[in-house]
């Protein structure tokens, strides 16, 4: 029974991952479908015919810092917008859109005064081939992500199989097991049968002392358990106390539900970006708002591709709102409405008041990364304690770690004086005094 | 076999039976009056049972245990919009200057997170007035709790609109009545509030402004007036004089404002065989006569003889002198040695003469004197005597329609406040602009809060031709508003007064823009002479040769060290600060010469508890004021037939309970005259002094202060006046030093700290005091602990009299002992000190030594050794057996009896959130049970490095710091890693002054001191 059941995930994860593939491969054809159905309805909306590929990518660059598609933003949501101007008018105001406004232009000063009399940038480099390309881009209609929904579909069968075919097999195996138990019975109650009728006397079972009396009669064995017992409960106590006030995995629920794994993981932001104070001051610190604002001025939701089946896209955007409200960002109006609610985030790690620790010493001095001490944080989508932030940890590290000298005018003299002393080249944070009570306790 | 022997105990027992047997059957010979509280039937009855009682307990008890098992939640809360320039847990610096009318300096303000934790010297070129004790505790006066949070108004809560309003109205009432309208202000050195009021007086010809020093130094100021025609005080530059005669100036303490130390200091360390001679003629011990070579103590009617003495002199006049002929040769011998060093001299004055002040400025004149400049005069002393005299009389005849008043408190510092608050009645307006709800805000019609200077803009020019800047560090805390926007508003002026104040600046900053100001804090324009005429000082010292003594015992009215003019009575730090002279903490007490105590049985003791005790005393002027039940301290130095005592206590407006301490000695300043005729008699009753030390004499214990004379300082091998203690090693002498029991650390590589501490250039100001306070989160106890000797002071100044005349005779007699009868008689007096005694200091804290004792008994491994030299302590590891403190030779080690933070009992600074916010956050608050001691600021060493490191430099001599060498102003304290053979610290490490605390015992320390050389 044991062993099939050790084959048995191995086959799950075979079976799984053969759906996976299914799956992706039904994915990715309805993705290249998508487009394709896109550039045939394009040429019907804009009749200029500019490519679309090309404009996608002159967009990011040039045009996504203050517009979206189907949004408004800094500037109005652009999906469409050669149904509401004409192209001459919209070349003209690409290449300078003051002077227009400048000139009276009617649709132009209305177009100034509804987004808040914000000035776009000029962009005299976009040519009008650039511009059609564009505008081809704009005009494409907006992607049904039910387009999506068939290779899920798929994906989903498949794995339904996978799961599905695992217990038949299971049930195949347990129906033999059961059989196979049976005919043990059948076949002793056959040969009980068989002896009987051969006339051999099955003895009884003579009643014996039983295992719990003989244990307690055996003063040796007594001895030994309790003396087991205790070094066990020892040991298990002992565990427990060390572990009082490590908070390990800690992973409270946040105010707003922030996900390393959108910003450091899929869209790899730079830790320091955001907690910049890492690199100068004694804490990481935990970013201002206004340095959210600095991205979330313009996206205000999710894509679709980041929803996962435990977090929806609804979800997300309902975080994003949380910033707006705390930040005092009114999205409909682009604009700060100045009630501001600042937001209590929980602290995850909570060093004891008596153990000075110093971010700059160990992220600009020493050079280690983020990751050492808190974990691959890009995969968490709810941050935790990665590390037990015990004493021994710190000791364990200061131990083994070599400090980053070269290049470091402070090191030079104390590198050259210490390594003849202890006749190596590499020094250790101990070696360098890091163990010293005195360093991090005052 | 047993016996039937009946043993009796007592005579009764065997005779009359009965009786014992009753006493033995009843066990109290009274009936134990239960009834008392056993009879309350009510009390007694009660619902709950005692099997419930036992279940609310067992339950509370099980509920609470399970509750700590939580961790608590900490929230961390980000800014909404972060401002630029603050990264949380990175300190700012910003530069600003202060003058409260009494103290100023030029100061950087360091901030955390946008809260002022500390306060530092500003050691921009041009910047000259260190921060004293009291300017280093005024980070604290900041967030003190009892501060006025909202304008008031005839004591009730009130808002600035309305405050406005009344003001507005009241002065225009005022002047369609003809009424007056009075400013009643502290000297405000800052320019552009005394163009606000000028403007005000242009436009209301019924307005005047009066100035009022608490403290006065009119006389002074009055002779600088006449000779010089302007209204301001010499800065004398001490460093430049090689002969000081001080009579009756405590120029190291508040005298003229004080800030003089840094240039005596300069003079006082011996070089090329050179430092100046100091001559002190006083009657309280001071400051100065501590630290003066040759000290003189008379009364001040003696000290008036004796400038005229002086005056004969330097002048060759021949005034007729009545000196008392015991200080005449004394005198003489000063005033031709004065003479002598011609330009090289300078003769100082505290005498509160007029006459006494001429003649300062003639002698000065006559000798040419180089200290004495009238370049950049001070501007920090204005008051006028005469005109706050004309005040009260005004408003008690009724002609005073509007007072309007700030950062004074008349109420409690006139001696005749009756009579001014008699006046106040009589006035229809009266504005008392405070930090605080005082005395004088009590009684006045508005009470409105001001700014402290943290949180203020301002501008001083405190020596003429210099301009220095305040700015806020913080915002405001509470709704105050500066007495600036008061002005403005009634000068019908718009706009905030930080852009009046910008745009009038550009008058001073010629050749410099705000911006350089404001960062810089202070700036320096051309030099500006005051020149001057002489005047009539012949018939001066004619008229001081005439004036009498008076009767009975002189009276000198002085402020001390910690509490100054009493504007920070609520400072717990300031209260807790040991007196430099007595080493009395929260008190003020009359100083008595032993002589006078003897005949007036007045007497000081130390009590079992190690508590000193001492009598009391009722002090009684000529003109009827009285001061009961003063306690005595009898003072070695104190001139005979003088007494001492200091303004700044008995405050009981706006003071926590523990800090109304003391009694008001503003009641006897009568007609400003520092000096009164008084009668002291006992009073019943013993005070119970806070003292922090008991010991008075080194006992001739000479290798404690090593002190030796210039002359034997330069003519002698340093192996005769600092030599090195011999211990018998193999039945040899041999300097011990050279002996060593322990393996020693390698301590060639990397930095190795050493603190270097001059006892030539140490006055005993005590600024490093407060300054590791503040950078150290040391708690404050309060009276009755700091009685009981446990005081938290991680460092402190220790003062030791002489026995003899000086320390050489202390040293001889010791070393004249024979036999034992003689030692016990000899030891037995050598406790008392001289009636005129020489005076040392000594700062003492944690030595560091290498070779520590503390660490070696520490079952625990509390306290443990760094490589850099600093001798370690983990408070956590701590478990608090004190053995360590009871094993350290120096007795730096302090014990946290109590948890002194959020503890009610202890209703200090660290149990409110406002005070709270003074605490450094890069050092632990010690909880109760474990020891802690000074760690040479290694948290900011670490900082240093870090800093380097981060820069990628090697760190350069002068970067390291400690909390107590930052505050020096005197440069005594000097800090710096050993190893880099170029700093300044190596060099002084390796001076032939310098030698280490009880070097006998092999310690090794990290702090070094000088020899101290007098130059008698």
């Amino acid at each position: 029974m044991k062993k099939v059941g050790n084959h048995n995930p191995n086959s799950r994860k075979m079976f799984l991952s053969l759906a996976m593939m299914l799956a992706f491969s039904f994915s990715s054809f309805a993705q290249d479908a998508a487009p394709a159905a896109a550039t045939e309805a394009a040429p019907a909306a804009a009749t200029t015919g500019g490519d679309p590929v090309k404009g996608k990518a002159l967009f990011n660059s040039n045009c996504a810092a203050c517009h979206k598609l189907d949004a408004k933003s800094t500037g109005p949501a652009l999906r469409g917008v050669a149904e509401k101007h004409d192209m001459a008018w919209i070349y003209k105001w690409v290449h300078n859109s003051s002077d227009m406004i400048k000139s009276g232009d009617a649709a132009a000063v209305k177009l100034f005064n509804e987004n808040n009399k914000a000035v776009m940038t000029s962009f005299p480099q976009l040519s009008e081939a650039d511009i059609d390309n564009i505008i081809a881009y704009t005009s494409e209609p907006k992607a049904e992500p039910a387009a999506a929904l068939p290779g899920a579909q798929a994906a989903a069968g498949a794995a339904d199989q996978g799961g599905s075919s695992n217990n038949v097999i299971l049930g195949v195996l347990a129906l033999v097991l059961v059989v196979l138990v049976v005919m043990l019975f059948m076949v002793n109650n056959v040969l009980r049968k068989v002896a009987k009728a051969n006339g051999i006397e099955v003895e009884p079972k003579v009643g014996r002392i039983s295992i719990w009396k003989a244990f307690v009669k055996n003063q040796f064995l007594v001895l030994v358990s309790c003396i087991f017992l205790l070094l066990a409960s020892g040991y298990f106590v002992y565990g427990y106390l060390m572990q009082v006030g490590v908070d390990q995995d800690y992973a409270p629920i946040q105010p707003i539900h922030y996900s390393h794994k959108i910003h450091a993981g899929d869209n790899e932001i730079n830790c320091k970006y955001c907690h910049s104070a890492a690199r100068v001051s004694k804490t990481a610190g935990i970013p201002s708002l206004n340095v959210c604002m600095n991205c979330h001025k313009n996206i205000s939701e999710v894509a679709e591709s980041t929803a996962t089946p435990e977090y929806s896209k609804a979800f997300y955007d309902a975080q994003i709102q949380k910033l707006y409200d705390a930040v005092g960002w009114d999205k409909t109006t682009q604009s700060y409405t100045g009630k501001t609610q600042p937001v209590k985030w929980v602290r995850i790690h909570n060093l004891p008041d008596f153990v000075y620790f110093n971010h700059s010493q160990h992220v600009t001095v020493a050079g280690i990364e983020c990751q050492t001490c808190h974990g691959p944080v890009e995969t968490f989508e709810i941050q935790k304690q990665f590390a037990p932030l015990t004493m021994g940890w710190c000791v364990n590290c200061h131990r083994k770690t070599e400090v980053k000298m070269e290049g470091n005018g402070y090191y030079t003299k104390i590198h050259e004086e210490l390594s003849k002393k202890y006749g190596v080249d590499k020094l250790t944070e101990a070696q360098m005094g890091g163990l010293e009570c005195g360093k991090c306790h005052y | 076999m047993s016996s039937n022997k009946k043993y009796w105990k007592s005579v009764e027992e065997l005779e009359n039976g009965s009786i014992v047997e009753a006493l033995r059957n009843n066990e109290f010979v009274e009936e134990i009056p239960t009834d008392e509280f056993l009879g309350n039937a009510d009390a007694m009855s009660s619902s709950t049972s005692r099997r419930d009682f036992l279940k609310y307990v067992g339950f509370s008890t099980a509920a609470a245990t399970l509750a700590a098992c939580e961790g608590p939640v900490n929230k961390s809360i980000p800014y909404v919009l972060q401002p630029e320039q603050i990264i949380p847990g990175v300190a700012d610096y910003y530069a600003t200057s202060v003058f409260d009318g009494f103290d100023f300096a030029n100061l950087l303000v360091k901030t955390r997170e946008g809260r002022p934790i500390k306060i530092d010297n500003n050691t921009i070129s041009g910047a000259k007035f260190a921060a004293n004790a009291r300017i280093h505790a005024s980070i604290l006066s900041l967030y003190d709790n009892m501060r006025l949070k909202a304008p008031k108004v005839e004591a009730k809560d009130s808002s600035w609109a309305v405050v406005d309003s009344k003001i507005k109205s009241s002065i225009a009432d005022a002047k369609a009545k003809g009424g007056q309208v009075v400013f009643l202000t502290n000297t405000l050195a800052s320019p552009s509030t005394e163009k606000l009021i000028a403007d005000f007086i242009g436009a209301n010809p019924n307005a005047k402004h009066v100035v009022y020093d608490a403290v006065s130094s009119s006389a002074a100021l009055d002779a600088f007036e006449t000779v010089y025609g302007e209204r301001a005080l010499v800065d004398y530059d001490f460093s430049k004089a090689s002969l000081i005669v001080s009579v009756g100036a405590d120029f190291l303490g508040d005298w003229q404002g004080g800030g003089f130390d840094a240039g005596y200091a300069q003079g006082r360390i011996p070089k090329n065989g050179k430092m100046s001679r100091h001559f002190q003629l006083e009657a309280n011990m001071t400051l100065s006569g501590a630290a003066a070579d040759k000290r003189l103590p008379m009364s001040v009617a003696n000290q008036k003889q004796a400038l005229v003495l002086i005056y004969n002199i330097i002048t060759g006049s021949s005034v007729s002198v009545n000196l008392a002929p015991e200080f005449k040769a004394e005198v003489t011998k000063a005033a031709q040695q004065l003479k002598a060093a011609g330009a090289k001299g300078l003769l100082v004055s505290g005498i509160q003469d007029k006459n006494a002040q001429l003649l300062v400025l003639a002698i000065n004149q006559v000798l040419a004197s180089e200290a004495f400049s009238t370049v950049g005069t001070r501007q920090i002393r204005k008051g006028s005597d005469a005109q706050v005299a004309q005040l009260v009389a005004d408003m008690k005849a009724g002609s005073v329609h509007t007072l309007i008043m700030s950062g004074v408190n008349p109420v409690y510092t006139l001696a005749d406040s009756a009579s001014f608050v008699e006046g106040l009645k009589k006035v229809k307006t009266s504005v008392a602009l405070s930090l605080k709800e005082d005395e004088t805000a009590a009684v006045a019609t508005i009470a409105a809060p001001v700014p402290h200077y943290l949180e203020s803009w301002g501008d001083l020019v405190l020596t003429k031709g210099t301009y220095s800047l305040t700015q806020p560090t913080i915002r405001p805390l509470f709704d105050t508003k500066q007495f600036q926007d008061v002005l403005m508003s009634i000068n019908g002026l718009t706009g905030s007064y930080y852009d009046y104040l910008k745009a009038y600046s550009s008058n001073y900053i010629v050749g410099s823009t705000w911006n350089k100001v404001l960062h810089d804090g202070i700036f320096v324009g051309a030099p500006q002479v005051t020149s001057g005429g002489t005047a009539d000082y012949a018939s001066a010292a004619n008229e001081l040769a005439k004036s009498k003594a008076g009767a009975g015992l002189e009276l000198v009215l002085y402020t001390k060290t910690g509490m100054g003019d009493g504007q920070q009575a609520n400072n717990p730090w300031l209260q807790e600060f040991p007196d430099p002279i007595t080493r009395v903490s929260w008190d003020n007490y009359v100083t008595v010469s032993n002589a006078d105590a003897k005949t007036l049985g007045l007497s000081n003791e130390i009590v079992a508890n190690g508590g000193l005790n001492g009598s009391y005393a009722t002090i009684t002027t000529a003109d009827g004021a009285k001061l009961e039940n003063v306690p005595v301290i009898v003072q070695p130095g104190q001139a005979i037939g003088t007494v001492g005592l200091a303004f700044g206590y008995g405050r009981k407006a706006a003071l926590k309970e523990e800090m109304q301490v003391g009694l008001n000695a503003y009641t006897l300043y009568k007609g400003f005259n520092e000096v009164q005729s008084v009668e002291l008699v006992k009073a019943a009753g013993e005070h119970e002094f806070a003292c922090v030390q008991g010991q008075k004499t080194l006992m001739g214990r000479g290798d404690i202060i090593k002190e030796t004379t210039l002359e034997i300082f330069n003519t002698k091998d340093s192996k005769i006046w600092n030599e090195t203690p011999k211990v018998s090693l193999d039945h040899k002498e041999v300097e011990a030093t050279s002996v060593d029991l322990w393996e020693s650390f390698d301590r060639s590589v990397g930095h190795h700290f050493n603190l270097s501490i001059d006892l030539n250039a140490c006055t005993g100001c005590g600024a490093c005091v407060i300054a590791c306070h503040a950078e150290n989160n040391v708690p404050v106890v309060g009276k009755s602990e700091v009685r009981r000797s446990r005081d938290m002071h991680w460092l402190r100044i220790d003062r030791y009299y002489s026995s003899e005349e000086t320390f050489e005779g202390d040293n001889e007699r010791k070393e004249g002992i024979a036999g034992l009868s003689s030692s016990l008689s000899t030891f037995n007096e050598m406790e008392k000190a001289s009636d005129n005694p020489q005076v040392a200091f000594q700062p003492v804290m944690c030595q560091h030594c290498n070779h520590a004792p503390c660490e070696t008994v520490c079952p625990v491994a509390a306290t443990s050794h760094g490589r850099e030299g600093q001798n370690h302590m983990a408070y956590n590891r701590c478990v608090g057996t004190r053995y360590c403190a009871n094993n350290c030779p120096y007795k730096v080690r302090r014990f946290n009896w109590f948890l002194y933070n959020k503890n009610s009992e202890f209703d200090y600074h660290m149990n409110d959130d406002l005070g709270r916010m003074v605490l450094n956050p890069d050092v632990n608050v010690r909880s109760r049970g474990v020891m802690e001691k000074c760690s040479m600021c290694i948290q900011m060493t670490q900082a240093t490095k870090l800093k380097a490191k981060n820069e990628g430099r090697p760190v350069a001599d002068g970067e390291f710091q400690t909390a107590c060498s930052n505050a020096c102003s005197s440069g005594a304290m000097i800090f710096g890693d050993v190893n880099d053979k170029e700093s300044k610290v190596a060099k002084l490490a390796a001076d032939e002054r310098s030698y280490h605390l009880l070097e006998h015992i092999g310690t090794k320390p990290n702090v070094v001191y000088h020899v101290k050389v007098r130059n008698t």
